[in-house]
């Protein structure tokens, strides 16, 4: 089968492997009809997510038709239309069993990795997200095995077309658990969204959903800030004006009520803060630039909600610790727990409420993935959201 | 409850905080410096583990103590014995494991370092254990055998490395099933510096331990460890045909 590969640090291929096969009896194979590109996939692709190696199939948004199960498989059967959560779920552990999903005790085979660098006990595994996350073959493929096959596959039965609930497996539920963190009072509270990349985008209309009375978008792409924009957000350009003057002026000088960092470990910015962090971060003595983190402690309102969805690795410098503590600002972060959401968020998709195909700016085939990554990474041409055909045929132009 | 107190503190009390002898101090400063140099050399991601293993392990050695030592779960006491424990919390009630452990036969399916138990008498038993330089092997006796909550043992006199061992079972807060710790005891010649280093190079105990652990619990709540063992990638060179590479700079 094609798949698309880490070839190295920038280096990302589409090569011909065998098939995957079924390992344990709770596998299935998903034969992928759509997969995605994510944020998430440019940290690897940069080099920022450690434990990458070269030859690890990547992508962790994909949806498919199941094609082979293993015998130990009860909910699903070959035929069955699945979209597939980005994470790897047991469902029997503690945290399984209370909803915590990207907490799972049991998926992953590399659990000391995990452990040595963020102590306690390894969250669970995840898709094409490095050996750290499990080591787990990624979906930016023509087939993927699924483990835990009963947990991972969520039937698809209404007509709705793959684009329209392949971000189900990641993105849309993202963008909404960050908002769902920042307990929105309906009508009163005002949310700033930094980022409006497709998480930044799912962020901003969740909280639309849940009854923000205004949510602000910040971002410096000003394709991106108008798809922000026809949601019906507000929105600061930061290279155009101060991000924390425009803030507090929209606000009437309390700040944003909660702040959403749909930015994470790769933020750009300017200042002294972000000089340093890009330098640390060159000689690998720090993983992470916080300059988005950063802007939203700092112009948060008191006793607001710092809600992250954006992705970090490591240790951070120049963390504004004294601001959140003496505002009483209250940190959620982490990995979605995707499963959580995806039945909830299909029944606002079906009823109307919402088409997350909005955030496409590509369709290619999964041949195309490697520029489709420098496209998307350097955010080109328009591009917000990177669909791919793994059955495709190549573009003209090679 | 008073026995698995007191044994805890007392376990915890034999063991210093790791002051460093200077020989150790400077032969965990190179390890620490060699370590940094070779994340920031090699570029590759796993230098963003090494160089942070590294630069903390140099960090420790300007400073004269070895708190890695505590956060790697291995302590020494003033006897020279190196301490390693470990816990993990499992979704079963503490009989049940219990059960599992006592047939000390048993236990080499669990514990992946012991390669066979042999039980002798009701309190007896001779235990074999895959070293670097070969097996070793030695009598021990159970210490302590309390049904559901807690099980001992101590090799006897004579035994190559001298070890004991215990493993208590504690119900779990709030229906989580049973918080299972296991201490472990030896003798280890090469002293702080040398259980760290044996740790970063991958064959100390308590890494095994851990995995152990884990894969115990697995076993017990899942039924099987999950594992990408056989999975396609691209780093089979004979099947793998490069259709497309791309430098993205
Ligand atoms: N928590 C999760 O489970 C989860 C899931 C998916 C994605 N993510 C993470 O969410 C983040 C965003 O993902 P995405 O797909 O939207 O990525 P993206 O790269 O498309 O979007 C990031 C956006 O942030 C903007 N940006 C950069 N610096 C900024 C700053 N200082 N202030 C404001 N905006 C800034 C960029 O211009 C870009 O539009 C990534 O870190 C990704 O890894 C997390
Ligand atoms: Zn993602
Ligand atoms: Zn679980």
């Amino acid at each position: 089968m094609k798949a698309v590969i880490w070839q190295g640090t920038n280096k990302v291929g589409v090569e011909t492997v065998p098939d995957p096969t079924i390992l344990q009896a709770t596998d299935m194979i998903v034969k992928v009809t759509a997969t995605a590109i994510c944020g998430s996939d440019l940290h690897l692709l940069d080099g920022y997510i450690p434990s990458m190696e070269k030859g690890d199939i990547l992508g962790h948004e994909f949806m498919g038709e199941v094609v082979e199960i293993g015998p130990a498989v009860n909910n699903l059967k070959v035929g069955d239309r699945v979209v597939v959560p980005f994470n790897i779920a047991c469902g029997v552990c503690d945290y399984c069993q209370r909803g915590f999903f990207s907490a799972c005790d049991n998926t992953n085979p590399n659990h000391r990795m995990a452990e040595a660098l963020y102590g306690a006990v390894s969250g669970g595994g995840l898709f094409g997200y490095s050996h750290l996350y499990g080591g787990y073959a990624g979906g930016q493929a023509q087939y993927v095995r699924v483990p835990f096959a009963d947990m991972g596959g969520f039937k698809i039965e209404s007509g709705l077309r793959d684009e329209q609930v392949l971000f189900l497996t990641d993105i849309f539920p993202t963008g909404y658990q960050a908002a769902e963190n920042c307990n929105i009072i309906p009508g009163r509270d005002v949310v700033a969204v930094f980022g409006a990349g497709p998480v930044g985008q799912f962020a901003a209309r969740s909280a639309q959903m849940l009854g923000a009375a205004r949510v602000i978008v910040i971002d410096r792409v000003p394709e991106r800030l108008a798809l922000a924009e026809k949601a019906g957000t507000e929105t600061v350009n930061y290279e155009q004006v101060d991000v924390q003057v425009a803030l507090r002026e929209m606000t009437g000088g309390r700040g944003p009520d909660h702040v959403i960092d749909a930015v994470g470990l790769e933020a750009h910015g300017h200042g002294p803060g972000a000089l340093l962090d890009t330098a640390q971060q060159k000689l690998r003595l720090t993983f992470d630039r916080i300059t988005a983190l950063r802007w939203a402690i700092m112009s948060c309102a008191k006793g607001g909600t710092v809600s992250m969805p954006g992705v970090y690795g490591g240790l951070v410098n120049e963390m504004p610790m004294g601001a959140a503590f003496a505002k009483g600002l209250i940190f959620r972060m982490g990995q979605t727990h995707t499963h959580r959401y995806i039945r909830p968020l299909l029944e606002r998709i079906e009823k109307g409420e919402i088409d997350p195909s909005f955030v496409i700016s590509h369709r290619a085939s999964l041949h195309d993935a490697p520029e489709l990554y420098e496209t998307f990474r350097d955010k080109k041409n328009g591009c917000i959201k990177v669909v791919l055909d793994p059955w495709g045929p190549p573009s003209a132009a090679d | 409850m008073t026995t698995q107190t007191a044994s805890a503190t007392s376990f915890l009390q034999t063991a210093q905080g790791g002051h460093l002898q200077p020989t150790e101090r400077v032969l965990v400063g190179v390890l620490g410096l060699g370590l940094a140099l070779l994340g920031l050399g090699g570029g590759r991601a796993r230098g963003l583990i090494l160089g942070g293993a590294g630069l903390g392990l140099a960090a420790v050695a300007l400073r004269g103590s070895n708190p890695l030592a505590t956060a790697l779960k291995i302590q020494q006491n003033e006897a020279g014995e190196t301490l390693v424990s470990d816990a993990v919390t499992i979704g079963k009630a503490p009989d049940e494991l219990y059960a599992l452990w006592r047939p000390l036969e048993r236990l080499p399916q669990i514990m992946s370092h012991l390669k066979d138990v042999q039980v002798l008498s009701e309190t007896r038993s001779h235990w074999t254990v895959k070293g670097p330089l070969g097996n070793v092997s030695w009598d021990a006796e159970i210490t302590a055998d309390e049904p559901g909550r807690r099980l001992a043992w101590a090799s006897l006199p004579g035994a190559g490395i001298e070890n004991s061992g215990e493993v208590i079972f504690r119900e779990a807060p709030g229906g989580r099933g049973t918080e299972l710790v296991v201490r472990l005891k030896y003798k280890n010649p090469a002293g702080t510096a040398g259980a760290v280093i044996a740790r970063i190079a991958g064959q100390e105990p308590s890494q095994q331990l851990r995995d152990d652990l884990m894969r115990f619990k697995r076993e017990q709540e899942l039924g099987f460890n999950p594992t990408t063992e056989g999975q396609t990638s691209g780093r089979n060179k004979s099947q793998t045909i490069n259709e497309k590479i791309r430098n993205v700079s």
